[in-house]
């Protein structure tokens, strides 16, 4: 029997992305349809996308031939627990920037690893709230120009995957867009977790964050991707100050805990035992 | 009250108003509950929290009002029916989300037990604040549907038909009610749960179907269904597709948001009215205030004054018909509340010149206005 090929086509609508051309969310868009084909699966009957506002929430909706549900900026997780909660036999899948996600819906991330739901989340770092123009980020590396730092950005980044893991996560990744191999693997990966999991994905937003920060082209932001990313196990072997402006990319965690839905049947379990003695 | 694995029992129970609000939502079908403690809403996540479990049911705790709110909303569109408690500074915070759910069609019920406000205010005191807030509280243009009990037995029937109303009619259901009726106990009559009616979402046939237009109330998927429905906030076709460029789009959505509301208006109306087709003066109350006019009704009878009284059950769509009629009857109408003047001015409205409107109001200290004083402003006005 021939292997079926990989068609980006047979798992969308049919609209066109909105994306400017060398835009990250097309690589990323692409990486996960075909992780998701490599899953073996021929449509996304079993999944149930949510997604906040910003370039990197249009990713699933509406464009993936789906159910997608399209919330307000920053709240996309909290919704994704109540399908996860009511279906837990659908894989739910967030996608989103790191402004929607690590800015405004932070809270939301911090407790939705803590409480492990089985949920995957996707965090498209650009570094830059892209779709409003370009604004400093929690992500924005120290001293870069953004929109609204003209004078260079001052605050330091986030550090988001440390921090889901941290919060509990059961899976935990970074990578970029120049890692298309290793990203869909760890996309796979965070699929099949049980439990809460997590990947950034270091992506470029060539005309809101690329232009003001020198970049001429998206090339060279690719170009700055690979010389610095570093691996995990590299980065524990150097020093703090090496480590500065380095991208680490790799796994952080992988673990099993029970899951949300776990707990709260045994809830269920424990409420049913003791009013069957009372009453 | 002994806890079973069920609903309880037909009859007579004495409950809390906030624990009337809980059961009744469990008899309307309530399969989700996610909320955040705040007085004096507390003790609805509290029984909830007990109960639901029992029945196989899922209340969770999250970790603010938008993530309660939006948990409710994402169980809503996996087939659940939803609710969520809270008071003023969480009804705050969830109004981004309640604009998302009239905009998505959502349907879902927000009871919130009013304090007083502005902000922490006098956090364990009963109030009437928040009339305008249901009514207006998000961004852009929607048609609330907003009840008001003044009785745990109310607490336990609005619930229900807050639930109802909200699967009927697609749409976010604001059960608005206040500290007093929420931690009071009474006796509530629970009957049989086959003689309680219990309305379920329209669902849709065929994939082909309009979920987001077409009828004025399109029927509801649920994700997991096959379906590939696409739900957002934004500006959206027939079919949930976001389509922000046409001006012709939005307002036919608006229109039909705000229409399939209003057009029903008198469906959704819920008043008890007190001889309001005879009288001299007219009294238009709401939630634990109304329950002294029935007093003030008696002492007026003494002094030979005839009252109409129009009781709001249902705030939003505002009862314009009841209070259009009393205001033809009656030469003035007092209308008391615990805030500064909200309903007063709906009430002002309606009558325009048919009757003159008089407030009567008192806030802080969670200190009801009292049958004398409701009298005492009828005779000050008569004069
Ligand atoms: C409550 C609220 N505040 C602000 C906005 C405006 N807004 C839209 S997208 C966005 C930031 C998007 O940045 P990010 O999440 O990083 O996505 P990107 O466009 O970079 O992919 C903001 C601030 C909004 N829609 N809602
Ligand atoms: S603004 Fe940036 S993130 Fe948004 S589509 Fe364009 S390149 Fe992509
Ligand atoms: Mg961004």
């Amino acid at each position: 029997m021939m292997s079926e090929k990989f068609s980006m086509r047979n798992y969308l609508r049919g609209l066109k992305y909105p994306f400017c051309s060398g835009c990250g969310n097309f690589t990323i868009a692409n990486a996960f349809l075909r992780a998701v084909f490599e899953l073996g699966h021929k449509d996304l009957s079993k999944f149930v996308f949510c997604s906040g506002i910003g370039c990197s929430s249009w990713i699933p909706s509406p464009y993936f031939l789906a159910d997608s549900i399209h919330t307000p900026h920053g709240r996309s997780i909290p919704v994704a627990t109540g399908v996860k909660l009511m279906r837990p036999e659908l894989n739910v899948v967030v996608f989103g920037g790191d402004g929607d996600i690590a800015g405004i819906g932070l809270s939301h991330l911090i407790h939705a690893a803590r409480r492990n739901v089985d949920i995957t989340v996707f965090m498209v770092n650009n570094m830059v709230y892209g779709m409003t123009g370009g604004q400093v980020a929690p992500t924005t590396p120290l001293h870069m120009k953004t929109s609204s730092t003209p004078y260079t950005s001052f605050e330091y980044p986030i550090d988001v995957v440390n921090l889901v893991v941290e919060a509990g996560a059961c899976y935990a990744a970074r990578w970029t867009t120049i890692h298309q191999k290793e990203l869909r693997e760890a996309m796979k990966k965070a699929i099949l977790t049980r439990g809460f999991s997590f990947v950034e994905i270091v992506s470029q937003c060539p005309t809101m964050f690329g232009r003001r920060a020198g970049f001429k082209n998206v090339t060279e932001m690719l170009e700055w991707f690979r010389k610095n990313s570093i691996s995990v196990e590299e980065a524990e072997r150097i020093s703090e100050e090496e480590l500065s402006g380095k991208i680490v990319v790799g796994e952080f965690i992988r673990r099993t805990r029970p899951t949300l839905t776990d707990m709260i049947r045994e809830v269920m379990r424990k409420a049913k035992e003791e009013t069957s003695i009372e009453g | 009250m002994t806890l079973k694995n069920k609903l309880l029992e037909p009859g007579e129970h004495f409950l809390q108003g906030n624990q009337a609000l809980a059961e009744g939502a469990l008899f309307a079908g309530c399969n989700f509950f996610a909320g955040y403690p705040i007085t004096p809403a507390s003790e609805v996540l509290e029984h909830l929290a007990k109960r639901m479990p029992q029945l196989g049911r899922i209340c969770i705790q999250m970790e603010d009002e938008m993530a309660s709110i939006g948990t409710a909303i994402g169980a809503s569109w996996a087939g659940a029916k939803a609710m969520t408690a809270t008071s003023g500074p969480g009804f705050s915070l969830m109004q981004e989300f309640i604009g998302y759910a009239f905009m998505t069609e959502t349907p879902l019920v927000i009871a919130n037990i009013q304090r007083q406000g502005p902000s922490t205010g006098q956090a364990t005191k009963a109030a009437q604040g928040d009339v305008m807030q249901a009514r207006w509280g998000t961004h852009g243009d929607y048609m609330p549907i907003v009840l008001s009990p003044n009785s745990p037995q109310e607490m336990f029937d609005l619930t229900i038909r807050a639930f109802n109303l909200a699967e009927k009619y697609r749409t976010p259901v604001v059960l608005l009610a206040d500290e007093i009726v929420a931690h009071m106990r009474e006796k509530v009559v629970i009957p049989k749960a086959c003689e309680i009616e219990v309305f379920e979402r329209k669902k849709p046939k065929s994939k082909n179907e309009p979920f987001f237009g077409g009828e004025t109330i399109p029927p509801m998927p649920s994700v997991g269904e096959g379906f590939n429905v696409a739900v957002t906030g934004s500006t959206h076709n027939e079919f949930g597709v976001r389509f922000t460029a046409d001006p012709e789009v939005h307002r036919k959505l608006a229109e039909r948001l705000v229409g399939k509301i209003c057009l029903d208006a008198e469906r959704i109306f819920d008043v008890e009215t007190y001889g309001i087709e005879n009288c001299d003066v007219g009294i238009v109350a709401y939630g634990c205030i109304s329950r002294s006019v029935y007093e003030v009704i008696e002492l007026a009878k003494n002094k030979d004054i005839n009252v109409g009284f129009v009781r709001l059950k249902t705030l939003w769509p505002f009862p314009e018909k009841f209070v259009k009629i009393l205001a033809e009857k009656a030469e003035f109408i007092v209308v008391p509340e615990m805030n500064l003047k909200q309903v007063f001015y709906e009430v002002q409205r309606v009558a325009a010149c048919e009757a003159k409107v008089f407030p009567l109001n008192k806030v802080g200290g969670g200190e009801i206005i009292t049958p004398e004083e409701i009298l005492a402003k009828i005779l000050e006005v008569r004069t």
